[in-house]
């Protein structure tokens, strides 16, 4: 079957962010990006159910402008075959992204859409499931476990109590958690290889879809700083600031 | 309707025996909405006339829905989607507790409904206006929405839970199911039985880290957490090395606590860590690496073995 994984480009989880001083978003010039790290973990998951003879293809797509590319490079080098960049100027907000997706996975049948459950940017954790609403199919979302097993597949899921397992009927949506998978790093050769790997360049427009958006980001504000702690010399004096200072205990 | 008029409809999730901790706090959360006609509460359950009652006594509650059926058992998205969405057509505001029960379950039905979703909110300013963390919440951001129907989840630790008040019982009103689609199953579930509070409630969290080197060592914290009566909870490190289970790691993509005491032993304090516990009221570091970044937003930082420290600080609490 074909799986196809959407990955979205995002600054690095390790850079600390800089609030820009007219509050119009994060300061993202010069800053060092990457692939969203639930992002990489969905195209390392599709990589070995091809490893697995599950999957004969496996197709990573992203949205953006042509910077995302770099991620796509990355992708195939990890070992996805083809490529996809949907260009668009600004991100669009995730309702707009599982439109396109949609129309992507319209062209083609995939048994299998892989997706990160959420990006460390917005931190919202919904393209997969509004992706599975607007396509009528299953979902798995937070998923830390997956087998295929013919037209079904075995998702086990991290969820708040501990682990739940669904049984979904193929093609399903799948979302990322961080224990499916520790994902690979691309070798030199392959890396080599990507470059000559397909790209394909596409717009909104291309795919019959208007890219619209129903939220407006206001202000972006750096949260209150907490107040400086000190350092305690001894269990003693910690359980004493504990009790009489912080009265907590 | 009235174009100014706001109407709220909260998802309630419980256990079909209680509704939970969170839920009592999105509640909370849906007050400041000021629903023109008081908040009306989604059950969809099996057997779970207890938790309508409980509901039926709340503040500012004007009606329950209740949709009872073994369908709703072990609820999943794709069918409980359909029924909150052919409810929620009658609503302004949609909301749900950004648990995985309700982060799994609301964006599907935003997309049912083709309206965008405003994840984790922290605050409400007015029915359009929230405000919610994002880049791990290092920023915030005060977001206005147009949709017709706005669903919000809503992170608890950021609200306080929704009180019992005298007065008139809300009213139950039983709804019919959506028929399954039939795209899923639920097999099994896997939960972490515990006599210790749960992480959202607790009013003491216990975390560990690598620090603590084995699961055996992980004692320490549990032993801690319970003379202080509190939960216990853990960095990513230390599910990874599987000292816990997934479910007590604290952090920006899994529990985010904010209780009035919160000790991390053996934690260094990663970004996505602090994403999860930063608001908490006091928060205690124990890190034999002075330069750890907890030490950073902790109020009380000692630097030691914890090895020492722990049991010392177990037996003097």
């Amino acid at each position: 079957m074909k799986v196809l994984v959407a990955i979205k480009r995002v600054i690095d989880p390790y850079v600390k962010i800089r609030v820009k001083s007219d509050g119009s978003g994060v300061e993202t010039n010069n800053v060092k990006m990457a692939m969203n790290p639930f992002c990489e973990i969905a195209v390392e998951e599709a990589v070995r159910l091809k490893e697995a003879g599950i999957a004969d293809e496996v197709t990573v797509v992203s949205i953006g402008d042509s910077s995302c590319q770099e991620q796509l490079r990355a992708a195939l080098a990890l070992g996805a075959d083809r490529a996809l960049h949907i260009d668009v100027a600004q991100a669009p907000q995730p309702l707009t992204v599982a439109k396109l997706l949609q129309a992507v996975m319209s062209q083609e049948s995939h048994g299998l859409v892989l997706l990160g459950k959420q990006s460390i940017d917005t931190d919202n954790n919904q393209v997969a499931q509004m992706l599975s609403a607007l396509t009528g199919l299953a979902l798995g979302t937070f998923a830390s476990q997956v087998k295929v097993e013919g037209d079904t597949a075995l998702v086990t899921r991290e969820v708040d109590g501990g682990l739940e397992t669904v049984k979904l009927s193929l093609p399903a949506i799948i979302s990322t958690d961080l224990r499916l998978n520790e994902p690979r790093y691309a070798s030199l050769p392959n890396i080599m290889k990507a470059k000559r790997k397909p790209l394909e360049v596409m717009t909104a427009d291309d795919l019959g879809i208007t890219v619209s958006s129903s939220q407006q980001v206001l202000e972006v504000m750096t949260p209150p700083a907490r107040q400086a702690g000190i350092m305690v010399d001894s269990v003693a004096e910690l359980v004493d600031k504990l009790k009489n200072e912080a009265k907590v205990l | 309707m009235d174009v100014n008029q706001v109407s709220v409809l909260v998802v309630a999730e419980h256990d079909n025996s209680s509704v939970s901790v969170d839920t009592l706090r999105a509640l909370k959360a849906a007050l400041d909405l000021k629903a023109t006609d008081g908040i009306s509460v989604l059950v969809a359950g099996h057997q779970c006339h207890s938790v309508v009652e409980q509901i039926q006594r709340l503040e500012g509650i004007k009606q329950v829905l209740v949709a009872d059926d073994e369908l709703y058992q072990h609820p999943l998205a794709e069918s409980l989607s359909l029924l909150i969405a052919r409810e929620g057509k009658a609503f302004t505001h949609l909301i749900a507790a950004a648990t995985t029960f309700g982060k799994n379950v609301m964006p599907r039905v935003a997309a049912l409904l083709d309206v965008g979703q405003l994840s984790d909110i922290v605050a409400i300013e007015s029915p359009d206006v929230v405000v919610r963390p994002v880049y791990a919440g290092n920023a915030l951001a005060r977001v206005r929405s147009d949709d017709s129907v706005k669903v919000m989840t809503v992170r608890s630790s950021a609200f306080d839970a929704l009180q019992v008040a005298s007065g008139e019982l809300a009213e139950e009103h039983t709804i019919t199911i959506e028929p399954d689609p039939g795209l899923a199953e639920f097999v099994n579930v896997q939960k972490t039985e515990s006599a210790r509070p749960e992480l959202p409630a607790a009013r003491v969290v216990v975390s560990g880290g690598r620090g603590l080197g084995s699961k055996e060592s992980f004692a320490l914290v549990e032993q801690l957490a319970d003379k202080l009566g509190g939960a216990i909870g853990a960095s990513r490190a230390a599910v990874d090395a599987g000292f816990v289970s997934n479910d007590l790691q604290v952090g920006q993509t899994g529990k985010i606590v904010a209780p009035e005491l919160y000790i991390a032993v053996g934690i260094s304090g990663a970004i996505q860590h602090l994403a999860g516990m930063k608001d908490s009221k006091v928060i205690v570091a124990i890190n034999s690496d002075p330069d750890a970044p907890i030490f950073q937003v902790a109020d009380y930082g000692l630097v030691g073995d914890l090895f020492e420290i722990m049991p010392a600080l177990i037996e003097s609490v």
